[in-house]
This record gives C-alpha cells, sequence and structure tokens, in this order.
C-alpha cells in the first residue's frame, strides 16, 4: 500500500450558495494504479459529500466523467494518477455552462447531435420481418473508426473554434453526419447537408486538430471534417457540371 | 440505440430525472414521480402504464462490472410496490474481472484460447469436473466451462492456498500469450487496452490476473412473457425483470437476446394496455400517493444531524453481502448477512445528508439508492437463505446437492415493511428443455 498523497484543487460552483465558483483543496492518499476519478470519489465518500460529478463505468465506455485535469479535457476514469505532479486541478468541461461542481449542461449537445440527423436513413423503411440491412466487412470499415464515439464531450471542451462561436455544430456531431454518410446502408446525405455544409457546420472548422488529440476513443472528429469538406466541395462543383443530377 | 431514438420526435426523453415511486392504487398503475436532478423538483409522470428498464443492481456487491448506476432502483421501485422479486438468490459471478476496478475481460478471451492457472501455472479447472484439458479446445470443457463454475473453482482453489495474493485480494491467471501479438490485437484489442492502462499488465507478454467479479442478477421483477408484471399497467424488460429464461445462471449473450425480444413485448403489451380504454382514476388518490412519495423524499433531504454516512453504510452493506452471500453461501453466512442488513436498514435511519442544494444533488441521489439497495440486498439474501440446495449460481455449502423435488421452482419475495421479504415459491414452466444433469468435461463422452 503505498502512504503517498495527491492534492486536488477542485473547482466548486453551487448556483444556490455561491456567486462565482472557487477552488477547494483535499488531500487525498492514493495507490499508483488509481485513475483521477478514484481520487475523487475517495473525496466523495471520505472528505467531503457534497461533491458533485458524473460517473458510472470506470472503464472508458459511458462517457460521463468527462473533465479538465490540469488543463487538458480527459475522461477522470481515464487518467492515471502516475501520469501527473503531486498537485492536480481539476475543473469542469470548457465551453458549456457549469450547472454545479463538476457537471455542465450539456443541453447545446444534445441539440446539436440530433440536428445532424445521427441515425441510418435507409433507402426505403423496411420491416422487422423483412430482415437485415445487409453490408460487407469492407463497407463496415470505411466508418468503423467513427462509431466509436461515446459522446464524452472532451472533443467540444478542445475545440478553440466552439468556444469562439457557440453555433458551430462541433467535432463528434459532425463526425458522427459523417459516419452515417459513409454508411453504405444510407442515403441521407443530402438531408444532412443542410446542417453540416451550413455556415455553422464543416466549414467553420479551422482545422487545429485539437478534437483528435484528446479524443479518448481515437475517433478522430478532425479527419471526418476534412473528409466531408472534400465531399462536399465535390457536391458543390457536380451541381454546375450535372445539373440534373441530386445527390 | 439511443442515436436511432433520436428519429423518433414523438419520443420525448427526461434526461437525468432519478424516478423514485411508482403509483400504484387498487393494483394499478397510474406512473411515477422523479426527482429532476437539474432543479431537485420533484414531478408527477401520469401516464396509462410504464415501463421499468433499470438494469441490474451489483452495486450491492463491492466488487462488480457494473456502473455506479446499477443500484437496483427499478427493482426496489416495483418491489415496494407490491411486486415480488422473483429468483433474487441467482447472481451471477463472472470468472474474469481485474482486480481493484472489477473491470471485465470479456470470456471471448476463453473463447480465442485463453487459460487459466494457479500460481503454480496449473490449469487447475481439470481438478473441478471440467477436465482432461486435451483435446483442446472443447465445448464445454476446461476454460470453456460455464461461468458458475469456473467462478467456484476459484473459491476451492482460493481455499487450498492455490491462487496468487495481491494487494486487491487473491487472483488467478488469464495467460493469453499463447494467441500471439497479431491474433491479441485482432480479436482481442479492448482486453489488451484495458489489461495494459489499468493494471500495468500487457497480455501479449505476460498473464493477466483475475478474479471472479459480480456481473449479472438473473432474478428481478416477477413478469410474465408479454413483460407484464401483477400490477395493472407495470411492464418491466432486461436485467430489472425476471421472465425466467436466465434460471439459475444466464449463458453468455442472453442477456441481449432478452433486451430485445422482451423489450419489445413490454413496448408493445404497453401499447396495447394504454389504448384500450382504461378505466377511469380517482385523481385525488393518485395525487395523494405522489404527494405522500414528495414527502418522503424532502424528509430524507431535509433532516439534520445523523450520524450515518451514505458511504459507511453501502460499504457495509457490500461487505456483509459479499461475506455471507458470495459464491458460496451457507445458513450461518446467511444468517448473519440478514441480520447485518437489519441493523444497516435501522443504521440508515440515521443517515446524514450533508448537501441541502437542490441543484444536481449527488448525496441525496446517493441514499436514494442506498435505500433501494438495502431492499434489494435483503431479497437477494432471504431468498438465499430459503433456498436449501446448490442451483446454478446459488452454491450452498450446507446444501450442496440440487434438489428438484423440494426447489424446482421459483423463489418470490414480497416487500414487508419490516424489511425481511416473505418468501414464497411459484412453479416453473418447463416445455422443450428438460431438467438434467449438468456434465462438462470429458464426462460428456
Amino acid at each position: 500500500m503505498s502512504e503517498r498523497v495527491i492534492e486536488l484543487d477542485i473547482l466548486r460552483y453551487d448556483p444556490e450558495q455561491d456567486e462565482a465558483p472557487h477552488f477547494q483543496t483535499y488531500t487525498v492518499p492514493y495507490r499508483d494504479d488509481w485513475v483521477v476519478l478514484d481520487a475523487i470519489n475517495y473525496v466523495k465518500d471520505e472528505l467531503d459529500c457534497t461533491l458533485s460529478y458524473r460517473w458510472s463505468c470506470h472503464m472508458a465506455v459511458c462517457g460521463s466523467c468527462g473533465m479538465i485535469v490540469n488543463g487538458e479535457p480527459v475522461l477522470a476514469c481515464h487518467a492515471f494518477l502516475r501520469d501527473y505532479p503531486q498537485k492536480i486541478r481539476i475543473e469542469p468541461l470548457q465551453n458549456f455552462p457549469v450547472e454545479r461542481d463538476l457537471v455542465v449542461v450539456m443541453d447545446d449537445f444534445m441539440d446539436k447531435l440530433s440536428s445532424v440527423k445521427p441515425y441510418l436513413v435507409a433507402r426505403e423503411e423496411k420491416d422487422v420481418d423483412d430482415g437485415e440491412y445487409l453490408q460487407t466487412p469492407a463497407e463496415l470499415a470505411q466508418f468503423k473508426q467513427y462509431t466509436a464515439c461515446i459522446n464524452c464531450l472532451l472533443c467540444y471542451s478542445a475545440c478553440p473554434q466552439y468556444a469562439l462561436t457557440e453555433s458551430f455544430v462541433g467535432p463528434a456531431a459532425l463526425a458522427l453526419a459523417h459516419r452515417y454518410n459513409l454508411d453504405s446502408r444510407d442515403v441521407g446525405r443530402s438531408v444532412r447537408e443542410d446542417v453540416v455544409a451550413s455556415n455553422s457546420g464543416i466549414w467553420e472548422c479551422s482545422f487545429v486538430g485539437a478534437c483528435s488529440e484528446v479524443c479518448p476513443k481515437t475517433v478522430d472528429p478532425a479527419a471526418a471534417i476534412q473528409q466531408t469538406k472534400i465531399a462536399s466541395t465535390g457536391d458543390y462543383f457536380l451541381k454546375f457540371l450535372m445539373p440534373w443530377k441530386r445527390q | 440505440m439511443f442515436q436511432t431514438s433520436l428519429k423518433y420526435p414523438s419520443i420525448e426523453r427526461f434526461d437525468e430525472y432519478f424516478s423514485t415511486d411508482l403509483i400504484v392504487i387498487d393494483g394499478r398503475c397510474h406512473g411515477v414521480t422523479a426527482i429532476e436532478m437539474r432543479t431537485g423538483q420533484v414531478h408527477l409522470f401520469r401516464s396509462k402504464c410504464v415501463i421499468i428498464a433499470t438494469g441490474g443492481a451489483g452495486r450491492v456487491f463491492p466488487f462488480t462490472t457494473n456502473g455506479a448506476i446499477k443500484t437496483g432502483d427499478g427493482m426496489a421501485m416495483a418491489y415496494r410496490a407490491g411486486v415480488p422479486l422473483k429468483d433474487m438468490e441467482f447472481v451471477q459471478y463472472h470468472p474474469t474481472g481485474l482486480p481493484g476496478t472489477g473491470i471485465l475481460i470479456t470470456e471471448g478471451s476463453r473463447g480465442e484460447g485463453g487459460i487459466l492457472v494457479n500460481k503454480d501455472g496449473y490449469r487447475y479447472l481439470q481438478d473441478y469436473d471440467l477436465g482432461p484439458p486435451d483435446p483442446w479446445p472443447r465445448k464445454k470443457a476446461m476454460e470453456l466451462g460455464p461461468r458458475d463454475r469456473l467462478s467456484q473453482a476459484f473459491w476451492h482453489e482460493q481455499k487450498k492456498g492455490r491462487t496468487i495474493s495481491t494487494d486487491y485480494g487473491d487472483v488467478v491467471h488469464l495467460d493469453l500469450r499463447q494467441l500471439g501479438e497479431a491474433k491479441i490485437n485482432e480479436r482481442l484489442p479492448m482486453v489488451r487496452e484495458l489489461s495494459s492502462s489499468y493494471i500495468g499488465v500487457d497480455p501479449v507478454y505476460e498473464p493477466i490476473p483475475v478474479r471472479p467479479v459480480v456481473h449479472y442478477t438473473m432474478g428481478g421483477i416477477d413478469t410474465d412473457v408479454d413483460a407484464a408484471t401483477s400490477v395493472e399497467g407495470l411492464y418491466a424488460a432486461g436485467e430489472c425483470a425476471c421472465v425466467s429464461i436466465n434460471g439459475a445462471n444466464r449463458l453468455g449473450s442472453n442477456s441481449l437476446t432478452e433486451l430485445l425480444v422482451f423489450g419489445a413485448r413490454a413496448g408493445r403489451g404497453a401499447a396495447k394496455f394504454a389504448m384500450c380504454g382504461v378505466a377511469e382514476t380517482n385523481d385525488q388518490q393518485i395525487q395523494a400517493a405522489a404527494q405522500a412519495a414528495e414527502d418522503r423524499i424532502l424528509q430524507l433531504f431535509r433532516r439534520t444531524g445523523g450520524t450515518e454516512s451514505v458511504s459507511g453504510l453501502r460499504r457495509d452493506m457490500n461487505d456483509a453481502m459479499e461475506a455471507g452471500a458470495g459464491i458460496y453461501r451457507s445458513e450461518d453466512t446467511l444468517q448473519a448477512c440478514t441480520e447485518t442488513l437489519q441493523q444497516i436498514r435501522e443504521r440508515y435511519k440515521d443517515v446524514l445528508l450533508t448537501d441541502k442544494s437542490n441543484v444536481f444533488n449527488t448525496d441525496l441521489i446517493g441514499a436514494l439508492e442506498l435505500g433501494s439497495m438495502i431492499d434489494v440486498a435483503a431479497a437477494m439474501a432471504c431468498s438465499a437463505l430459503q433456498r436449501k440446495e446448490s442451483r446454478g449460481s446459488h452454491q450452498r455449502l450446507d446444501h450442496p446437492e440440487r434438489d428438484d423435488a423440494a426447489y424446482l421452482k421459483h423463489s418470490l419475495a414480497h416487500y414487508s415493511a419490516t424489511g425481511l421479504p416473505n418468501i414464497d415459491y411459484c412453479g416453473v414452466m418447463i416445455t422443450r428443455s428438460q431438467p438434467a444433469e449438468r456434465v462438462y468435461g470429458g464426462a460428456q463422452e
């Protein structure tokens, strides 16, 4: 058992009590294999049960424990204390309103996610009895990487463009739009285009690539957005070359 | 599936509303009350029917693969509203969880050819009616045996002192090295990632330390094959329900079948029920029931003083369940467990709620979840105490044999205000698959 301790400076904010957020410091004994979430759970269970944060799976699958640790957006359950100095600062995700302590309001993302129609738009709706929409492994491989998104919002927190322009549809939603556009069973690209290729869509992205750097599932939203830009540009010129062709 | 749900604008979601009580009057369900976590407000959702889909209750135990929210709240809601919890003594231990976190190392790792060895590097499963090791691989033998038998074999190895001790308790080794790096990367990339990051063991070069971990609640809210409960208008599907397809030991992937089949049946049943003329309701009674539910929450929220912490009580409950109702049980351990649970129930009346904010108050939610878990734990322990035989995941040291004459039946735990449920039984519907002796390894031939 390790005798080491770590100091956590955690941002606290209760809208009913506090005029402004402030930091509170906790000293936590920890083990080398702990993640940041273990240390926060220790605070909750042993030191201060008023601390609020989201978490559930503790294995980087549910995507609920995104927060800023020493300035970087991370999943607290996949950020290892061994990789940090003896004192760490923990804040809620940036670019979202703080609801309470480390909990942010996600409404804006939920709206944007819906807006890109992140589901299969099939050529014709089939009844369950008519069987599956079939696909080859090669067709699946086209977009599989983009299905790994767990909606953790780290990419929105890291994105400088989203910080500046709130209307920007943003990395995860655009990557998911791309995921369905690439799906051989899907014909929804033209309907998604209204949002994806709008002023708030792909063209807002200045390709800083911060989204892909912080993505815990290596989805690479930046690549998805650049690929969408190319496809969308193609559409634009095709309109002049072949005006009779509807995408 | 979540994304596909966005396709249907008629589905209105209430994210982060925590359901607390079912409104049941004269045997019929009229809706639920729920706390809106963002504001702390308690809402009454009136409805013609309700489907519970809250998942399992693994968090009743200290070491589980289940997420933090798997606290059995849906089960407890139905139970308190008068629906029995069926077969709660059957709790599945998965044989391969990572020590410390309980992260699941998939059964696929054994399916692909991983082996389990003790501290001497010996494939110990051959000592527990699962061998001989060769020919390998073969169905229903050695590492391809069922989860309950593999977890029980670990327990015996531990008693014999042949496991490996670590800071996080005893372990055995799951050895994947013979698969080679290419196959591990192709077939088990998640196993490699989880093991490497969470315990610093790369399975390409080292065996993974594993131990049995609570994984699945076979029991749950008693439903029929249409996912309907004994309360009119109340349905349940998934791990929170017990439609009895998993018996005493769920087989891998059957939970998905259960979700797909009985989720659809619950939806259709509920829709049909809601559409075919539901009788008049007494509005005053519904409002009064909702008010009572709200008062109970407010009483908890506003209470001052108190000497018992939520986390302390939860830990004591967890420890009592592991010690008394774990892989192997007996009259003594289960008796002690139920007594401890009753003490915890008493102590819970003196629980300390420090957080007085209305906004995202996880202190309050944690206390409510603990209340659910205490109810569910008592149903598990008492059902296990009454079943004086061994069957599947329920193993009694004092009654090691299966006893079909006396216990080929489902237990039903009925809530009582004392906290200790009344247990009775109902028959098992047996159609094509007849009960038979469970035979594994070489004995199959």
